[in-house]
Protein backbone atom coordinates (compact mmCIF):
# COMPACT_ATOMS: atom_id res chain seq x y z
CA UNK A 1 0.00 0.00 0.00
CA UNK A 2 1.15 3.45 -0.80
CA UNK A 3 1.99 6.11 1.80
CA UNK A 4 -1.31 8.24 2.59
CA UNK A 5 -0.41 12.19 2.89
CA UNK A 6 -4.01 13.02 3.54
CA UNK A 7 -6.49 11.02 5.54
CA UNK A 8 -9.83 12.64 6.63
CA UNK A 9 -12.36 10.18 8.57
CA UNK A 10 -16.03 11.38 8.86
CA UNK A 11 -15.38 14.95 8.51
CA UNK A 12 -18.81 17.13 8.95
CA UNK A 13 -19.20 21.04 8.84
CA UNK A 14 -22.16 23.11 8.87
CA UNK A 15 -22.96 26.68 8.36
CA UNK A 16 -25.62 27.62 10.63
CA UNK A 17 -28.43 24.76 9.42
CA UNK A 18 -26.83 24.39 6.00
CA UNK A 19 -24.95 21.51 6.19
CA UNK A 20 -21.17 22.23 4.31
CA UNK A 21 -20.04 18.56 4.54
CA UNK A 22 -20.74 15.11 5.48
CA UNK A 23 -18.88 12.36 6.85
CA UNK A 24 -16.19 12.93 4.44
CA UNK A 25 -13.91 10.35 4.40
CA UNK A 26 -10.75 10.72 1.73
CA UNK A 27 -7.55 9.51 1.50
CA UNK A 28 -4.67 11.01 -0.71
CA UNK A 29 -1.70 8.76 -1.74
CA UNK A 30 1.73 10.52 -1.98
CA UNK A 31 2.94 12.38 -5.09
CA UNK A 32 -0.61 11.99 -6.43
CA UNK A 33 -2.16 14.85 -8.37
CA UNK A 34 -5.58 14.68 -7.20
CA UNK A 35 -8.78 16.86 -8.31
CA UNK A 36 -11.39 17.81 -6.02
CA UNK A 37 -14.51 17.99 -8.62
CA UNK A 38 -17.86 19.73 -8.36
CA UNK A 39 -20.30 23.05 -8.80
CA UNK A 40 -19.88 25.85 -6.47
CA UNK A 41 -21.67 25.14 -3.23
CA UNK A 42 -20.66 21.45 -3.31
CA UNK A 43 -18.00 22.06 -0.12
CA UNK A 44 -14.30 22.08 -1.86
CA UNK A 45 -13.75 25.31 -0.10
CA UNK A 46 -14.58 23.88 3.16
CA UNK A 47 -13.06 20.49 2.78
CA UNK A 48 -9.96 22.27 1.65
CA UNK A 49 -9.94 24.98 4.82
CA UNK A 50 -10.46 22.38 7.19
CA UNK A 51 -7.34 20.17 5.79
CA UNK A 52 -5.10 23.24 5.72
CA UNK A 53 -5.89 23.95 9.40
CA UNK A 54 -7.79 27.42 9.25
CA UNK A 55 -11.27 26.26 10.42
CA UNK A 56 -12.22 23.79 12.20
CA UNK A 57 -14.44 20.76 11.50
CA UNK A 58 -17.63 20.28 13.35
CA UNK A 59 -16.87 16.46 13.67
CA UNK A 60 -14.61 13.49 12.33
CA UNK A 61 -10.33 13.94 11.90
CA UNK A 62 -7.61 14.97 9.42
CA UNK A 63 -4.24 14.01 8.91
CA UNK A 64 -2.09 15.67 6.49
CA UNK A 65 1.46 14.11 6.63
CA UNK A 66 1.12 12.32 9.46
CA UNK A 67 -0.27 15.69 11.61
CA UNK A 68 -3.33 16.35 13.12
CA UNK A 69 -4.85 19.03 11.30
CA UNK A 70 -6.57 20.14 14.77
CA UNK A 71 -3.67 19.11 17.70
CA UNK A 72 -0.44 19.68 15.22
CA UNK A 73 -1.85 22.57 13.16
CA UNK A 74 1.52 24.96 14.04
CA UNK A 75 3.77 22.17 12.40
CA UNK A 76 1.40 21.46 9.56
CA UNK A 77 1.19 24.88 8.16
CA UNK A 78 4.99 24.71 7.23
CA UNK A 79 4.25 21.03 5.27
CA UNK A 80 1.42 22.80 3.29
CA UNK A 81 1.00 25.25 0.31
CA UNK A 82 -2.34 26.74 -0.16
CA UNK A 83 -3.61 28.94 -2.75
CA UNK A 84 -7.59 30.47 -1.57
CA UNK A 85 -9.78 30.61 -4.54
CA UNK A 86 -9.96 34.40 -3.97
CA UNK A 87 -7.04 36.08 -4.68
CA UNK A 88 -5.04 37.14 -1.45
CA UNK A 89 -1.94 38.43 -1.28
CA UNK A 90 -0.54 42.06 -0.40
CA UNK A 91 -2.36 44.20 -3.22
CA UNK A 92 0.09 47.57 -2.44
CA UNK A 93 3.25 45.04 -2.41
CA UNK A 94 5.29 44.29 -5.62
CA UNK A 95 5.39 40.97 -6.91
CA UNK A 96 9.06 40.57 -5.33
CA UNK A 97 8.30 41.79 -2.54
CA UNK A 98 4.96 39.40 -1.97
CA UNK A 99 7.52 36.17 -2.91
CA UNK A 100 9.98 37.51 -0.11
CA UNK A 101 7.50 38.12 2.30
CA UNK A 102 6.04 34.34 2.18
CA UNK A 103 9.89 33.37 1.52
CA UNK A 104 10.31 35.29 4.87
CA UNK A 105 7.66 33.64 7.16
CA UNK A 106 8.97 30.06 6.62
CA UNK A 107 12.49 30.94 7.51
CA UNK A 108 13.39 30.35 4.34
CA UNK A 109 14.59 32.96 1.01
CA UNK A 110 13.96 32.57 -2.37
CA UNK A 111 17.46 31.59 -3.52
CA UNK A 112 17.36 28.44 -0.98
CA UNK A 113 13.83 26.93 -3.18
CA UNK A 114 14.02 28.72 -6.37
CA UNK A 115 14.48 25.88 -8.13
CA UNK A 116 10.66 24.85 -7.38
CA UNK A 117 9.06 27.75 -8.79
CA UNK A 118 11.43 28.49 -11.41
CA UNK A 119 9.22 27.45 -14.63
CA UNK A 120 6.46 29.68 -13.57
CA UNK A 121 7.57 32.53 -11.80
CA UNK A 122 10.20 33.08 -14.68
CA UNK A 123 7.01 34.31 -16.27
CA UNK A 124 6.08 37.11 -14.01
CA UNK A 125 9.93 38.07 -13.04
CA UNK A 126 10.28 40.55 -15.83
CA UNK A 127 7.45 42.57 -13.39
CA UNK A 128 8.88 41.78 -10.01
CA UNK A 129 8.65 45.55 -9.31
CA UNK A 130 4.68 46.03 -10.09
CA UNK A 131 2.58 45.99 -7.21
CA UNK A 132 0.35 42.78 -7.13
CA UNK A 133 -2.62 44.60 -7.54
CA UNK A 134 -1.68 45.63 -11.11
CA UNK A 135 -1.01 42.05 -12.50
CA UNK A 136 -3.75 40.75 -15.03
CA UNK A 137 -5.86 37.20 -13.81
CA UNK A 138 -2.51 34.78 -15.20
CA UNK A 139 -0.49 37.06 -13.88
CA UNK A 140 -1.84 36.80 -10.22
CA UNK A 141 -2.32 33.48 -10.29
CA UNK A 142 1.55 32.36 -11.10
CA UNK A 143 2.51 34.52 -8.32
CA UNK A 144 0.35 32.81 -5.72
CA UNK A 145 1.37 29.94 -6.96
CA UNK A 146 5.01 30.90 -6.52
CA UNK A 147 4.15 32.22 -2.92
CA UNK A 148 2.46 28.98 -1.99
CA UNK A 149 5.25 26.85 -2.99
CA UNK A 150 8.47 28.88 -1.64
CA UNK A 151 8.51 27.29 1.50
CA UNK A 152 8.78 23.78 -0.40
CA UNK A 153 5.36 22.24 0.95
CA UNK A 154 4.93 18.81 0.50
CA UNK A 155 1.42 18.82 -0.17
CA UNK A 156 0.12 22.06 -2.12
CA UNK A 157 -3.40 22.67 -1.72
CA UNK A 158 -5.20 24.61 -4.55
CA UNK A 159 -8.76 25.86 -4.44
CA UNK A 160 -10.15 26.50 -8.23
CA UNK A 161 -6.70 27.55 -9.73
CA UNK A 162 -8.36 27.40 -12.97
CA UNK A 163 -12.01 29.09 -12.69
CA UNK A 164 -12.60 31.91 -15.14
CA UNK A 165 -9.28 31.23 -17.07
CA UNK A 166 -10.06 30.24 -20.66
CA UNK A 167 -9.68 26.75 -22.07
CA UNK A 168 -5.66 27.03 -23.06
CA UNK A 169 -4.64 28.77 -20.18
CA UNK A 170 -6.26 25.68 -17.96
CA UNK A 171 -4.67 23.12 -19.53
CA UNK A 172 -0.97 24.81 -19.66
CA UNK A 173 -1.93 25.64 -15.78
CA UNK A 174 -1.93 21.54 -15.58
CA UNK A 175 0.75 20.97 -17.15
CA UNK A 176 2.67 23.30 -14.60
CA UNK A 177 0.93 21.25 -11.72
CA UNK A 178 2.25 18.00 -13.96
CA UNK A 179 5.47 19.27 -13.26
CA UNK A 180 5.35 20.41 -9.85
CA UNK A 181 4.18 16.65 -9.43
CA UNK A 182 7.30 15.15 -11.09
CA UNK A 183 9.47 17.34 -8.23
CA UNK A 184 7.50 14.87 -5.92
CA UNK A 185 4.98 17.55 -4.25
CA UNK A 186 1.72 16.41 -4.00
CA UNK A 187 -0.90 18.14 -5.18
CA UNK A 188 -4.96 18.48 -4.40
CA UNK A 189 -6.57 20.90 -6.75
CA UNK A 190 -10.05 21.49 -6.87
CA UNK A 191 -12.31 22.65 -10.16
CA UNK A 192 -15.81 23.07 -10.86
CA UNK A 193 -14.72 22.01 -14.95
CA UNK A 194 -15.73 18.57 -15.70
CA UNK A 195 -13.28 18.28 -18.52
CA UNK A 196 -10.04 18.75 -16.32
CA UNK A 197 -10.84 15.41 -14.75
CA UNK A 198 -8.60 13.63 -16.88
CA UNK A 199 -5.81 15.53 -16.43
CA UNK A 200 -5.33 13.92 -12.98
CA UNK A 201 -4.45 10.53 -11.54
CA UNK A 202 -7.27 10.18 -9.29
CA UNK A 203 -10.51 12.19 -8.86
CA UNK A 204 -13.43 13.13 -5.82
CA UNK A 205 -17.07 13.95 -7.28
CA UNK A 206 -18.14 16.13 -4.82
CA UNK A 207 -22.06 17.26 -4.72
CA UNK A 208 -23.92 18.79 -1.58
CA UNK A 209 -21.01 18.18 0.79
CA UNK A 210 -21.09 14.62 -0.27
CA UNK A 211 -18.18 12.97 -1.91
CA UNK A 212 -20.18 10.66 -4.61
CA UNK A 213 -16.98 8.82 -6.19
CA UNK A 214 -13.51 8.78 -5.28
CA UNK A 215 -11.45 6.63 -8.46
CA UNK A 216 -9.30 7.17 -11.63
CA UNK A 217 -11.05 9.06 -13.86
CA UNK A 218 -11.01 5.57 -15.84
CA UNK A 219 -12.30 3.53 -13.46
CA UNK A 220 -15.20 6.14 -13.34
CA UNK A 221 -16.30 6.45 -16.77
CA UNK A 222 -15.53 2.14 -16.54
CA UNK A 223 -18.09 2.29 -13.94
CA UNK A 224 -21.24 4.37 -16.05
CA UNK A 225 -23.88 2.37 -15.22
CA UNK A 226 -25.90 2.09 -18.55
CA UNK A 227 -25.50 1.85 -22.08
CA UNK A 228 -24.85 5.41 -23.05
CA UNK A 229 -25.75 6.65 -27.27
CA UNK A 230 -25.29 9.64 -28.85
CA UNK A 231 -26.84 11.27 -31.99
CA UNK A 232 -27.28 14.86 -33.62
CA UNK A 233 -28.91 16.97 -35.72
CA UNK A 234 -29.52 20.26 -37.59
CA UNK A 235 -31.19 21.27 -34.73
CA UNK A 236 -30.45 19.83 -31.70
CA UNK A 237 -32.82 21.27 -29.18
CA UNK A 238 -36.03 20.20 -31.19
CA UNK A 239 -34.42 17.06 -31.40
CA UNK A 240 -34.00 17.18 -27.52
CA UNK A 241 -37.59 18.25 -27.36
CA UNK A 242 -38.54 15.27 -29.81
CA UNK A 243 -36.68 12.33 -27.59
CA UNK A 244 -38.10 13.70 -24.20
CA UNK A 245 -40.81 12.78 -25.72
CA UNK A 246 -40.11 9.13 -26.35
CA UNK A 247 -41.14 6.77 -23.89
CA UNK A 248 -38.17 4.78 -24.20
CA UNK A 249 -36.01 7.38 -23.42
CA UNK A 250 -34.40 7.68 -20.14
CA UNK A 251 -32.56 10.47 -19.92
CA UNK A 252 -31.58 13.13 -22.73
CA UNK A 253 -28.97 16.00 -22.44
CA UNK A 254 -27.04 17.79 -24.33
CA UNK A 255 -23.17 17.30 -25.00
CA UNK A 256 -21.48 19.55 -26.95
CA UNK A 257 -22.34 18.91 -30.60
CA UNK A 258 -24.43 15.80 -29.79
CA UNK A 259 -27.18 14.50 -27.07
CA UNK A 260 -26.44 11.61 -25.19
CA UNK A 261 -29.47 9.43 -24.60
CA UNK A 262 -29.83 6.97 -21.95
CA UNK A 263 -32.92 4.49 -22.48
CA UNK A 264 -35.30 2.65 -19.91
CA UNK A 265 -34.83 -1.30 -21.20
CA UNK A 266 -33.16 -1.69 -24.94
CA UNK A 267 -32.16 1.30 -27.56
CA UNK A 268 -34.71 2.29 -29.68
CA UNK A 269 -33.78 1.66 -32.92
CA UNK A 270 -35.89 3.23 -34.90
CA UNK A 271 -34.51 6.69 -33.99
CA UNK A 272 -32.17 6.80 -37.25
CA UNK A 273 -28.14 7.92 -36.54
CA UNK A 274 -28.37 6.71 -32.99
CA UNK A 275 -24.87 5.30 -32.22
CA UNK A 276 -23.18 3.84 -29.09
CA UNK A 277 -20.69 6.08 -26.78
CA UNK A 278 -18.01 6.13 -24.29
CA UNK A 279 -18.92 8.18 -21.36
CA UNK A 280 -17.23 10.94 -19.73
CA UNK A 281 -16.52 12.23 -16.06
CA UNK A 282 -19.41 14.54 -16.80
CA UNK A 283 -22.02 12.03 -17.45
CA UNK A 284 -21.02 10.14 -14.81
CA UNK A 285 -21.06 12.83 -12.55
CA UNK A 286 -24.73 13.61 -13.61
CA UNK A 287 -25.40 9.66 -13.51
CA UNK A 288 -24.10 9.72 -9.70
CA UNK A 289 -26.04 13.11 -8.87
CA UNK A 290 -29.19 12.15 -10.14
CA UNK A 291 -28.76 9.06 -8.05
CA UNK A 292 -27.82 10.52 -4.81
CA UNK A 293 -30.85 12.77 -5.08
CA UNK A 294 -33.00 10.08 -5.53
CA UNK B 1 -34.25 39.29 -45.18
CA UNK B 2 -33.14 38.62 -41.98
CA UNK B 3 -32.44 41.65 -39.67
CA UNK B 4 -28.90 42.55 -38.10
CA UNK B 5 -29.24 42.93 -34.24
CA UNK B 6 -25.78 43.76 -34.12
CA UNK B 7 -22.93 45.20 -37.00
CA UNK B 8 -20.01 46.69 -36.65
CA UNK B 9 -17.53 47.53 -38.98
CA UNK B 10 -13.81 48.07 -38.24
CA UNK B 11 -14.96 48.98 -34.25
CA UNK B 12 -11.43 50.01 -32.97
CA UNK B 13 -10.94 50.65 -29.02
CA UNK B 14 -7.62 51.62 -28.07
CA UNK B 15 -5.79 52.45 -24.53
CA UNK B 16 -3.13 54.75 -24.91
CA UNK B 17 -1.00 52.70 -27.50
CA UNK B 18 -3.04 49.14 -27.14
CA UNK B 19 -5.72 48.06 -29.04
CA UNK B 20 -7.55 46.11 -27.32
CA UNK B 21 -10.17 45.45 -30.21
CA UNK B 22 -8.96 45.73 -33.79
CA UNK B 23 -11.21 46.31 -36.65
CA UNK B 24 -13.95 43.97 -35.66
CA UNK B 25 -16.87 43.55 -38.17
CA UNK B 26 -19.61 41.47 -36.73
CA UNK B 27 -23.30 40.44 -37.95
CA UNK B 28 -25.48 38.99 -35.32
CA UNK B 29 -29.02 38.07 -36.46
CA UNK B 30 -32.28 38.51 -34.83
CA UNK B 31 -33.38 35.16 -33.06
CA UNK B 32 -29.23 33.82 -33.29
CA UNK B 33 -27.65 32.45 -30.57
CA UNK B 34 -24.34 34.11 -30.66
CA UNK B 35 -21.29 32.39 -28.65
CA UNK B 36 -18.25 35.08 -28.71
CA UNK B 37 -15.12 33.49 -27.48
CA UNK B 38 -11.35 34.24 -27.23
CA UNK B 39 -8.97 33.26 -24.63
CA UNK B 40 -8.42 35.88 -21.88
CA UNK B 41 -7.41 39.36 -22.76
CA UNK B 42 -8.21 38.83 -26.38
CA UNK B 43 -10.64 41.83 -25.61
CA UNK B 44 -13.81 40.37 -25.35
CA UNK B 45 -15.19 42.33 -22.44
CA UNK B 46 -13.42 45.53 -24.31
CA UNK B 47 -15.99 44.93 -27.54
CA UNK B 48 -18.78 44.15 -24.93
CA UNK B 49 -18.53 47.00 -23.33
CA UNK B 50 -18.44 49.14 -26.59
CA UNK B 51 -21.77 46.55 -27.92
CA UNK B 52 -23.42 47.63 -24.73
CA UNK B 53 -23.47 51.24 -24.63
CA UNK B 54 -20.94 51.69 -21.81
CA UNK B 55 -17.56 52.13 -23.17
CA UNK B 56 -17.18 54.46 -26.75
CA UNK B 57 -15.01 53.22 -29.80
CA UNK B 58 -11.57 54.69 -30.69
CA UNK B 59 -12.98 54.52 -33.89
CA UNK B 60 -15.04 52.18 -36.62
CA UNK B 61 -18.81 51.99 -36.61
CA UNK B 62 -21.24 49.41 -34.53
CA UNK B 63 -25.01 49.60 -34.18
CA UNK B 64 -27.12 47.28 -31.83
CA UNK B 65 -30.94 47.00 -32.24
CA UNK B 66 -30.52 49.58 -34.81
CA UNK B 67 -29.14 52.25 -32.63
CA UNK B 68 -25.81 53.81 -32.57
CA UNK B 69 -23.40 52.36 -30.21
CA UNK B 70 -20.80 55.62 -30.33
CA UNK B 71 -23.71 58.28 -30.33
CA UNK B 72 -27.19 56.39 -29.03
CA UNK B 73 -25.64 54.94 -25.99
CA UNK B 74 -29.04 55.54 -23.56
CA UNK B 75 -31.05 54.18 -26.19
CA UNK B 76 -28.85 51.17 -26.62
CA UNK B 77 -28.76 50.44 -23.32
CA UNK B 78 -32.51 50.33 -23.06
CA UNK B 79 -32.62 47.52 -25.39
CA UNK B 80 -30.65 44.97 -24.63
CA UNK B 81 -30.53 42.70 -21.36
CA UNK B 82 -27.43 41.60 -19.57
CA UNK B 83 -26.40 39.39 -17.31
CA UNK B 84 -23.28 37.81 -15.83
CA UNK B 85 -21.95 35.40 -13.22
CA UNK B 86 -20.71 37.96 -11.47
CA UNK B 87 -23.25 40.31 -10.91
CA UNK B 88 -27.01 40.10 -11.75
CA UNK B 89 -28.97 40.17 -8.74
CA UNK B 90 -29.22 42.30 -5.66
CA UNK B 91 -28.92 39.67 -2.90
CA UNK B 92 -30.65 41.15 -0.33
CA UNK B 93 -33.89 42.10 -2.02
CA UNK B 94 -36.22 38.94 -2.79
CA UNK B 95 -37.43 37.73 -5.51
CA UNK B 96 -40.03 39.78 -6.68
CA UNK B 97 -38.23 42.67 -5.57
CA UNK B 98 -35.02 42.21 -7.85
CA UNK B 99 -38.00 41.53 -10.73
CA UNK B 100 -39.57 45.07 -9.55
CA UNK B 101 -36.24 47.07 -9.31
CA UNK B 102 -35.06 46.11 -12.55
CA UNK B 103 -38.31 46.01 -14.93
CA UNK B 104 -38.88 49.20 -13.45
CA UNK B 105 -35.55 50.53 -13.98
CA UNK B 106 -36.54 49.49 -18.04
CA UNK B 107 -39.52 51.27 -17.40
CA UNK B 108 -42.12 48.54 -17.57
CA UNK B 109 -45.71 49.60 -16.68
CA UNK B 110 -46.45 48.45 -13.11
CA UNK B 111 -49.11 46.72 -14.45
CA UNK B 112 -47.06 44.50 -17.02
CA UNK B 113 -44.52 44.00 -14.50
CA UNK B 114 -47.60 42.40 -11.61
CA UNK B 115 -48.74 40.15 -14.05
CA UNK B 116 -45.65 39.15 -16.13
CA UNK B 117 -43.69 38.14 -12.66
CA UNK B 118 -46.33 35.45 -11.79
CA UNK B 119 -45.83 34.01 -15.44
CA UNK B 120 -42.26 34.10 -14.78
CA UNK B 121 -41.71 32.60 -12.06
CA UNK B 122 -44.01 30.10 -12.93
CA UNK B 123 -42.00 29.44 -15.50
CA UNK B 124 -38.69 29.01 -13.78
CA UNK B 125 -40.71 27.00 -11.18
CA UNK B 126 -39.36 29.78 -8.39
CA UNK B 127 -43.47 30.67 -7.68
CA UNK B 128 -43.13 29.37 -3.86
CA UNK B 129 -39.61 31.14 -3.64
CA UNK B 130 -41.26 34.64 -4.57
CA UNK B 131 -40.82 36.22 -1.18
CA UNK B 132 -37.46 34.41 -0.41
CA UNK B 133 -34.20 36.59 -0.05
CA UNK B 134 -32.24 36.04 -3.16
CA UNK B 135 -28.98 35.19 -0.87
CA UNK B 136 -30.81 32.53 0.27
CA UNK B 137 -31.61 30.96 -2.74
CA UNK B 138 -29.05 27.91 -4.49
CA UNK B 139 -26.91 29.60 -7.01
CA UNK B 140 -28.55 27.45 -10.06
CA UNK B 141 -32.05 28.99 -9.53
CA UNK B 142 -30.68 32.66 -9.24
CA UNK B 143 -28.79 32.08 -12.16
CA UNK B 144 -32.28 31.33 -13.74
CA UNK B 145 -33.84 34.02 -11.92
CA UNK B 146 -30.80 35.98 -13.14
CA UNK B 147 -31.61 35.09 -16.55
CA UNK B 148 -35.30 35.75 -16.58
CA UNK B 149 -34.89 39.72 -15.11
CA UNK B 150 -32.32 40.08 -17.75
CA UNK B 151 -35.09 39.05 -20.63
CA UNK B 152 -38.24 40.59 -18.88
CA UNK B 153 -38.32 43.38 -20.45
CA UNK B 154 -38.28 41.82 -23.94
CA UNK B 155 -34.88 43.42 -25.17
CA UNK B 156 -33.78 43.08 -28.68
CA UNK B 157 -31.16 41.26 -27.27
CA UNK B 158 -29.58 39.81 -24.43
CA UNK B 159 -25.33 39.85 -23.69
CA UNK B 160 -24.73 36.85 -21.03
CA UNK B 161 -21.24 37.13 -20.18
CA UNK B 162 -20.24 33.81 -18.73
CA UNK B 163 -23.73 32.65 -17.53
CA UNK B 164 -23.00 29.27 -16.07
CA UNK B 165 -20.14 29.23 -14.32
CA UNK B 166 -19.86 27.13 -11.60
CA UNK B 167 -23.09 25.44 -11.73
CA UNK B 168 -23.33 21.51 -11.78
CA UNK B 169 -23.87 20.09 -14.94
CA UNK B 170 -27.88 19.46 -14.87
CA UNK B 171 -27.96 23.39 -13.68
CA UNK B 172 -26.08 24.20 -16.79
CA UNK B 173 -28.11 22.07 -19.40
CA UNK B 174 -31.37 23.47 -18.22
CA UNK B 175 -29.81 27.33 -17.93
CA UNK B 176 -29.34 26.68 -22.33
CA UNK B 177 -32.49 25.29 -22.36
CA UNK B 178 -33.42 28.41 -21.10
CA UNK B 179 -31.47 30.01 -23.40
CA UNK B 180 -33.02 27.97 -26.87
CA UNK B 181 -36.44 29.04 -25.57
CA UNK B 182 -35.60 32.43 -25.52
CA UNK B 183 -34.19 32.57 -28.87
CA UNK B 184 -37.23 30.61 -29.93
CA UNK B 185 -38.99 33.59 -28.85
CA UNK B 186 -37.20 36.00 -31.14
CA UNK B 187 -34.44 37.28 -28.49
CA UNK B 188 -30.83 37.60 -30.03
CA UNK B 189 -28.66 35.54 -27.30
CA UNK B 190 -25.15 36.53 -26.97
CA UNK B 191 -22.84 34.98 -24.84
CA UNK B 192 -19.67 34.03 -23.88
CA UNK B 193 -18.36 31.33 -21.79
CA UNK B 194 -15.07 28.84 -21.10
CA UNK B 195 -17.32 25.63 -21.17
CA UNK B 196 -16.24 24.16 -25.23
CA UNK B 197 -18.98 22.27 -24.46
CA UNK B 198 -21.39 25.70 -24.79
CA UNK B 199 -19.77 26.49 -27.88
CA UNK B 200 -21.21 23.54 -29.65
CA UNK B 201 -24.79 24.93 -28.58
CA UNK B 202 -24.58 27.75 -30.40
CA UNK B 203 -26.03 28.44 -33.91
CA UNK B 204 -22.94 30.69 -34.56
CA UNK B 205 -19.59 31.68 -32.88
CA UNK B 206 -16.89 33.77 -33.06
CA UNK B 207 -12.82 33.22 -31.65
CA UNK B 208 -11.51 36.33 -31.02
CA UNK B 209 -7.40 36.44 -31.02
CA UNK B 210 -5.27 39.42 -30.00
CA UNK B 211 -7.85 41.76 -30.58
CA UNK B 212 -8.93 40.43 -33.90
CA UNK B 213 -12.15 38.18 -34.79
CA UNK B 214 -10.09 35.29 -36.39
CA UNK B 215 -12.66 32.95 -37.44
CA UNK B 216 -16.61 33.02 -37.52
CA UNK B 217 -19.23 30.73 -38.47
CA UNK B 218 -20.99 28.25 -37.61
CA UNK B 219 -19.30 24.90 -35.03
CA UNK B 220 -20.24 22.82 -37.81
CA UNK B 221 -18.44 24.61 -40.46
CA UNK B 222 -15.23 25.60 -38.35
CA UNK B 223 -15.27 21.81 -37.26
CA UNK B 224 -14.36 21.29 -41.20
CA UNK B 225 -12.43 24.65 -41.91
CA UNK B 226 -9.94 23.29 -38.87
CA UNK B 227 -10.11 19.49 -38.78
CA UNK B 228 -10.79 19.50 -35.69
CA UNK B 229 -13.58 17.13 -33.56
CA UNK B 230 -15.16 19.88 -31.83
CA UNK B 231 -14.81 23.18 -30.90
CA UNK B 232 -12.54 22.52 -27.82
CA UNK B 233 -9.97 21.42 -30.89
CA UNK B 234 -10.65 24.19 -32.98
CA UNK B 235 -10.59 27.10 -29.78
CA UNK B 236 -7.12 25.61 -29.41
CA UNK B 237 -5.91 25.78 -32.27
CA UNK B 238 -6.73 29.15 -33.05
CA UNK B 239 -5.98 30.68 -29.48
CA UNK B 240 -2.64 28.89 -29.24
CA UNK B 241 -1.02 31.06 -31.82
CA UNK B 242 -2.02 34.31 -29.70
CA UNK B 243 0.64 36.62 -28.76
CA UNK B 244 -0.38 38.21 -26.06
CA UNK B 245 -2.16 36.76 -23.24
CA UNK B 246 -3.52 37.29 -19.53
CA UNK B 247 -0.35 35.50 -18.42
CA UNK B 248 2.27 37.88 -18.58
Amino acid sequence: MKDLIVKCFNISKSYGNIKALTDINLNIEKGELFGLIGPDGAGKTTLFRIMASLILADSGSAFVDNLDVVKDYKALRRHIGYMPGRFSLYQDLTVEENLIFFAKIFNTSIKENYHLIENIYKHIEPFKNRMAGKLSGGMKQKLALSCALIHKPSVLFLDEPTTGVDPVSRKEFWEILGKLKAQGITIIASTPYMDEANLCDRIALIQHGKILSVETPQKITAAYGKKLYRINAADNFALLTQLRGNPEVASCLLFGGYLHVTFKNDADTSIPNLEITEPSVEDCFIELMTKSND
Amino acid sequence: MISKVIETRNLTKRFGDFTAVDNINLDVFKGEIFGFLGANGAGKTTAMRMLCGLSKPTSGQGFVAGFDIARQQEDVKKHIGYMSQKFSLYEDLKVWENIRLFAGIYRTKNHEIAAKTDSVLAKIGLSSERNALVKKIPLGWKQKLAFSVAVFHNPAIVFLDEPTGGVDPVTRRRFWELIYEAAADGITVFVTTHYMDEAEYCNRVSIMVDGKIEAIDTPQHLRRQFNANNMDEVFRKLARKAERNDNG
